[in-house]
């Protein structure tokens, strides 16, 4: 336990001075952490702000010190611009294709994996899962090398393979922990009653385990799709054709095009971004829950 | 043979047995990926270590020439310094933040949400689109930040074009980001149960005694694991580095992935950028073991049950 003293203290006695002294410095106590709260919100938010408000300006407003926070006049076609001067179209195309195929990858050989950790005794599992958790914490960038010489004598240069295909491969060491997690706190009596009834393993996984599983396979979902949604060292390393392109890259290009016209600059980005909050606002409680998970009581 | 019979001659008979196969056909997604892109890519390294290779022709051993090469490269120990720096700095204000933070907004509020969300929101920003929106912030001459100086008086910054605030600009976009390990500690707090307050309250204890003797030990392992988690993710800061400064000026944001991403793919020296890769795994996997020495044998774990 963590308290370690429990000295006897003298009994309370709660006069009415007393309760009004209380319920005056709760008060006064309140209205401080929401003064803070209110100004490290303001200055977080900030930059958001910013970002919104120079996405709608005209250039000749945008070099203007100190700055206007109302965009005068205010102009909706930088964004139209922004995104057509490169294709953006296309590259949201090529970012979906990615997002969907990492979704299957990751969704099934995940959970596929997480469920032997979970559920089957063997001997060897607990070496292989001290593995996983040994894996989560080497940087992608030690074998960032390696890996792409491997990829590029198979002739992945260019393809989307190197973003897709290994995650076919247990969908990445921390997605596996947290559907092994998971399902370790599903009801072992389920898995019993699937066997009475004659189901295989694979049945228990495939028809009790994953129907129960919604809410992690919904948190799962969403950080890979962030993961592809945002990834630029991969789409950076592997896709060199404007046609092959993620929206990643397609910013980052972009960038180096536009190095001045912020307005255009801060359109992209904001496009890019809003994907990830429009996505946050629908689906808040998964992102909390998907740390939750990650282990923190287990 | 039909397919019948090798079923019946290679599955195991007993009951143990074949649970360890099913077990091991669950994992072996895993196994293999494993061996395909741990062990095979780690083998390569090592052969990567030893040679001369630009990818055209052909490769030449060269021994140990790579870590000779390295103990004299001022870039090399220029890009260490900076990392360290980054990691330093940005780890324990991040930290300290993302407590603190999450200490005021697990009081009981209206509107609590509400902060929740604005503290949060920054860290879940595309990397990319979060190095341009940067860029254009610290923009000398019309930038957010300047302004925010000019507001209190203050003279502007060459922020991207000076050596010596260049990396804290850096470190300022690294802990807009803090609200991921807030989250965190978040829900941290909330699975400590009101008991263990009330019980203190009745034994007089105020709100620092209650901080220190109940909410730090009981949180102390979410801290310990964003701390590793901390150190890690900074040792890799890359698209922030590459996109808003290039590393400079004057080296001044030369993170260490960021030159190994250069040796590698600009100069093409494939050998030498192999060698940098086993000293940041090695560097990685020593501070990782400091870090659960020295402050892993202070974190409180509750007794399961």
């Amino acid at each position: 336990m963590a308290i370690q003293k429990q000295t006897a203290s003298p009994p309370i006695i709660v006069t009415k001075p007393r309760m009004r002294r209380v319920v005056w410095e709760r008060r006064l106590w309140t209205a401080l952490i929401i003064t803070v709260l209110t100004v490290g919100a303001v200055i977080m938010s900030l930059p958001f702000v910013w970002l919104v408000v120079s996405s709608f300006k005209p250039l000749e407003k945008i070099f203007i010190f100190p700055p206007e926070w109302i965009p005068n006049p205010f102009r909706p076609e930088n964004y139209i611009e922004a995104l057509v001067y490169k294709p953006f179209g296309l590259y949201l195309f090529n970012t979906m294709r990615i997002v969907v195929l990492n979704l299957i990858a990751v969704l099934l050989t995940s959970s596929f994996c997480g469920y032997g950790f979970a559920r089957i005794r063997f001997p060897g599992r607990d070496f292989w899962f001290a593995l996983v958790l040994a894996t989560l914490m080497i940087p992608y960038f030690v074998l960032m090398v390696p890996q792409f010489i491997m990829f590029s004598r198979l002739g992945w240069v260019d393809t989307f393979h190197p973003l897709t295909i290994p995650l076919f491969f247990g969908g990445g060491a921390f997605n596996i922990f947290l559907f092994r997690q998971f399902f370790r706190s599903l009801p072992e009596e389920l898995a019993d009653a699937g066997r009475i009834d004659g189901c295989t393993e694979f049945g228990i996984y495939w028809r009790i385990m994953m129907p129960l599983s919604k809410p992690a396979l919904a948190t799962v979902a969403i950080f890979t799709f962030l993961a592809a949604w945002n990834d630029y060292i991969g789409p950076l390393l592997y896709l060199r054709s404007d046609y092959n392109f993620t929206v990643a890259i397609g910013l980052a290009t972009f960038r180096s095009i536009m190095s001045t016209q912020w307005n255009l600059l801060m359109a992209a980005s904001t496009a890019m971004i809003l994907p990830v909050i429009i996505l946050f606002f629908f689906a808040q409680r998964y992102f909390v829950d998907g740390l939750v998970l990650s282990g923190l009581k287990g | 043979m039909t397919a019948a019979h090798w079923y019946q001659r290679f599955l195991p008979r007993t009951l143990a047995g074949r649970r360890t196969l099913i077990g091991y056909i669950f994992i072996s997604p895993f196994i293999l990926g494993f061996l395909l892109w741990f062990i095979i890519p780690a083998g390569v390294a090592l052969w990567l270590t030893v040679h001369d290779w630009n990818l055209i022709s052909p490769p030449k051993y060269v021994g140990a020439k790579h870590l000779v090469t390295m103990w004299e490269d001022d870039r090399f120990w220029k890009s260490l310094s900076v990392t360290t720096t980054y990691t330093l700095v940005s780890v324990p204000v991040g930290l300290v933040l993302g407590f603190g933070l999450a200490l005021l907004l697990n009081t009981k509020v209206r509107g609590i949400s509400f902060f929740r969300t604005a503290y949060y929101l920054p860290s879940i920003v595309p990397a990319v689109a979060n190095a341009v929106l940067w860029a254009w912030i610290f923009n000398t001459e019309f930038g957010l930040a300047n302004a925010a100086l000019r507001f209190f008086g203050l003279p502007k910054i060459a922020w991207l074009q000076r050596p010596e605030w260049a990396l804290p600009a850096l470190i300022l976009v690294a802990l807009w980001g803090f609200g991921s390990g807030m989250v965190i500690y978040l829900a941290g707090l909330q699975g400590i149960p009101d008991v263990f307050y009330e019980a203190a309250e009745i034994d007089g204890a105020g709100r620092v005694a209650k901080l220190r003797h109940i909410t730090i030990p009981l949180v102390s392992p979410v801290i310990f694991f964003n701390l590793i988690i901390g150190i890690i993710a900074s040792f890799q800061v890359f698209t922030i580095a590459r996109l808003v400064t290039n590393g400079g000026p004057q080296n001044a944001t030369l993170v260490y992935v960021l030159y190994m991403y250069q040796n590698a793919f600009q100069n093409l020296k494939m050998g030498y950028a192999a060698a940098l890769a086993w000293v940041l795994f090695f560097i990685v996997v020593a501070l990782t073991l400091f870090v659960f020495k020295y402050v892993g044998s202070r974190v409180h774990y509750e007794d399961a049950q």
